[in-house]
């Protein structure tokens, strides 16, 4: 889990922030001075926006799971509140508690009424302890499938926002039966008489991630990691040294690209150049975009239709000969 | 998901759970020495302690099912290494070395059966074919299995012996429990009966996934079973796990199991349930 800093910057990201930095400090001594300092600015603006280029069209697959890390990323809140026009939250699962690591919720996004889910993960410790780093119990994926009930009952799609470097490991967790929340939740949303449509914003860590992650659209922002393991998992495993997630994110295929390329996602969701937490308002636009695209298709398909086409998406995944 | 280290683990001594060849054999957890001839007799139980050794899919076919009446299906899918992935070997070298260490093409073996004279599709994975864990394959392979039984209108088996899904293939194997989770859907919404049976062990995806689905669940005794490995679960909360925590009396204790069941109840126990959902009542 990452470190919470007030200004956070990756390594990858020091280039650019020194010369942002720089063209600031410039800007402030022109105006206190009264030099004609523009040219110089825009042209080192323009440089800039180059650097920004390159680093960003070249990064690792280690980079990006950096970036889908960056503390100063936009979580699902950041989003919701965002995107939605109307967005009440309701609490608990109805059987043991309320999971902080999902939040769920009845949302307004433009001219739909949806069911909306999303993990969270907090800004700093005081609230990554409250929220649990955004890792569930069972009672948070049993919460998300009440409130898929929901939607079933009152026709609504549903949307979920991915983002969990994982289902929580404890004692509590395994005694409420982690497994058994989780399969039932894909048992169930595969065959969901509504629309579902997953959003991966930044970790979609193994079954935790898939937990709510079954749905007729899979669309993925950027910078997101989405794999069956954590790099570090794998890495501690057949590496027998976590130290070696870089390679293990390289091994495995983690990154958005990847995934299409695999035929997993629908879509990749482009984020502000720089990552989405350089601008949250664009980047919760884009992907509110992205959504209302599919909705706006979805909506138009008969229930039995939408779950035989899921059907034979997730039939279809995999790779063998024979 | 740790069946890797697990393997580098055992090497080191004699392998503990899988039996040596040779005519005895030491019980790994009283220590009796049992002839192998016996111990076979015995479904591969100590009969001094109970301790259910850990077997392969064949034993488990020649335990469950009527004499040669388990006709394997879709023998013959075979991994492709669509990632390319590579650690110390790449993934397609171990691959083919298990394939010929074993003599299996995967982790499970699927096919028709008859179980006291019922018909049944089954599938039983296998922890020798690294660790029992679930790629591309196994998850194809069981979601046939699953559409096989909605074909043929009769009852599917599914025993797990896995420690989860498989890292080389990355986000194909998580997908696999989506895939063979969304078949089981559509299976029970045809109302056939699915009876998932657990052995030592059943954690990660697997248990995520097809081995929670079952309108029953029934386990080995002292299986280990869960979603989360017990090391990692340590390594998280930093405190020591409780004596039995994720083992079959546990997990019952706990709501998630229906039935415990001795190996040697188990086919018998097992036909009591076919019976029971083949019944018909009068009306
Ligand atoms: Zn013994």
């Amino acid at each position: 889990m990452a470190k919470k800093k007030q200004r956070f910057v990756l390594e990858f990201e020091k280039p650019i922030v020194n010369l942002e930095e720089k063209i600031a400090e410039m800007r402030e001594y022109a105006l206190a001075s009264g030099l004609e300092l523009e040219d110089d600015i825009k042209r080192l603006e323009k440089k800039a926006s180059q650097l920004r280029k390159e680093i960003y069209a070249n990064l690792s697959r280690w980079q990006r799971v950096q970036l889908a890390r960056h503390p100063q990323r936009p979580y699902s809140l950041d989003y919701i509140s965002r995107m939605c026009s109307y967005f009440e939250e309701l609490h608990g699962d109805r059987r043991f508690a309320d999971d902080k690591a999902i939040v769920s919720g009845l949302a307004k996004l433009e001219e739909f009424s949806i069911i909306l889910i999303g993990q969270q993960k907090g800004k700093d410790t005081k609230e990554n302890l409250y929220r649990n780093f955004g890792m569930p119990h069972p009672e948070g994926y049993r919460k998300a499938m009440r409130l898929m009930e929901l939607a079933v009952k009152f026709n609504k799609p549903v949307v979920t926002l991915i983002d969990t470097p994982g289902a929580f490991p404890g004692i509590g967790a395994e005694e409420r039966g982690q497994a058994e929340a989780i399969a039932y939740n894909l048992f169930r949303m595969a065959r969901l008489p509504v629309p579902i449509i997953n959003v991966i914003i930044g970790e979609g860590a193994s079954g935790g991630a898939l937990g709510i992650g079954v749905g007729d659209r899979i669309l993925m922002t950027e910078n997101s990691w989405y794999s069956v393991i954590s790099p570090e998992g794998c890495a501690a495993i057949l590496w027998r040294d976590a130290s070696h997630a870089p390679e293990a994110a390289e091994a495995m295929k983690v990154t958005a690209p990847d995934l299409l390329k695999l035929k997993i996602i629908d879509e990749i969701i482009k984020e502000p150049e720089g990552g989405a937490h350089r601008d949250y308002d664009l980047a919760a636009n884009v992907v509110k975009e992205a959504i209302l695209k599919h909705l706006r298709e979805l909506v138009k398909i008969p229930p039995k239709k939408l779950i035989e086409q899921r059907m034979e998406k997730f039939s279809k995944m995999g790779a063998w000969k024979e | 998901m740790d069946w890797f280290k697990r393997t580098k683990q055992t090497l080191k001594s004699v392998p503990k759970t899988e039996l040596p060849d040779g005519l005895w054999v030491k019980c790994e957890n009283c220590g009796e020495i049992i002839y192998k001839k016996e111990l076979e007799k015995k479904l591969y139980v100590c009969p001094k302690c109970d301790f259910h050794f850990r077997i392969t899919s064949k034993e488990y076919i020649r335990i469950l099912f009527d004499e040669d009446s388990f006709k394997e299906i879709n023998a013959n899918l075979m991994t492709v290494d669509s990632l390319n992935f590579k650690d110390s070997k790449p993934y397609i070298d171990k691959y083919m070395a298990t394939v010929k260490k074993t003599g299996m093409k995967e982790a499970v073996v699927t096919g028709t059966a008859k179980l006291e004279k019922h018909d049944v599709v089954a599938a039983i994975m296998d922890f020798k074919f690294l660790g029992g864990s679930m790629g591309s394959v196994v998850g194809e392979k069981v979601a046939r299995a699953i559409d096989k039984a909605l074909e043929l209108k009769v009852p599917l088996l599914i025993l797990s012996s896995s420690g989860g899904a498989r890292m080389h293939e990355g986000i194909l194997s998580l997908m696999q429990m989506a895939k063979t989770s969304a078949k089981l859907a559509r299976l029970a919404e045809n109302k056939i009966p699915y009876i998932s049976i657990l052995t030592n062990p059943t954690t990660g995806g697997t248990t995520a996934s097809y081995a929670m689905l079952g309108d029953i669940i029934l386990a080995e005794p002292d299986a280990l079973i869960g979603f989360a490995g017990p090391r990692v679960i340590k390594q998280t909360i930093g405190q020591d796990l409780p004596p039995g925590f994720q083992r079959s009396e546990f997990v019952l204790e706990h709501g998630f199991l229906d039935m415990i069941v001795h190996r040697h109840q188990l086919k018998q126990r097992i036909a009591g349930i076919l019976d029971f959902f083949a019944h018909k009542n009068p009306h």
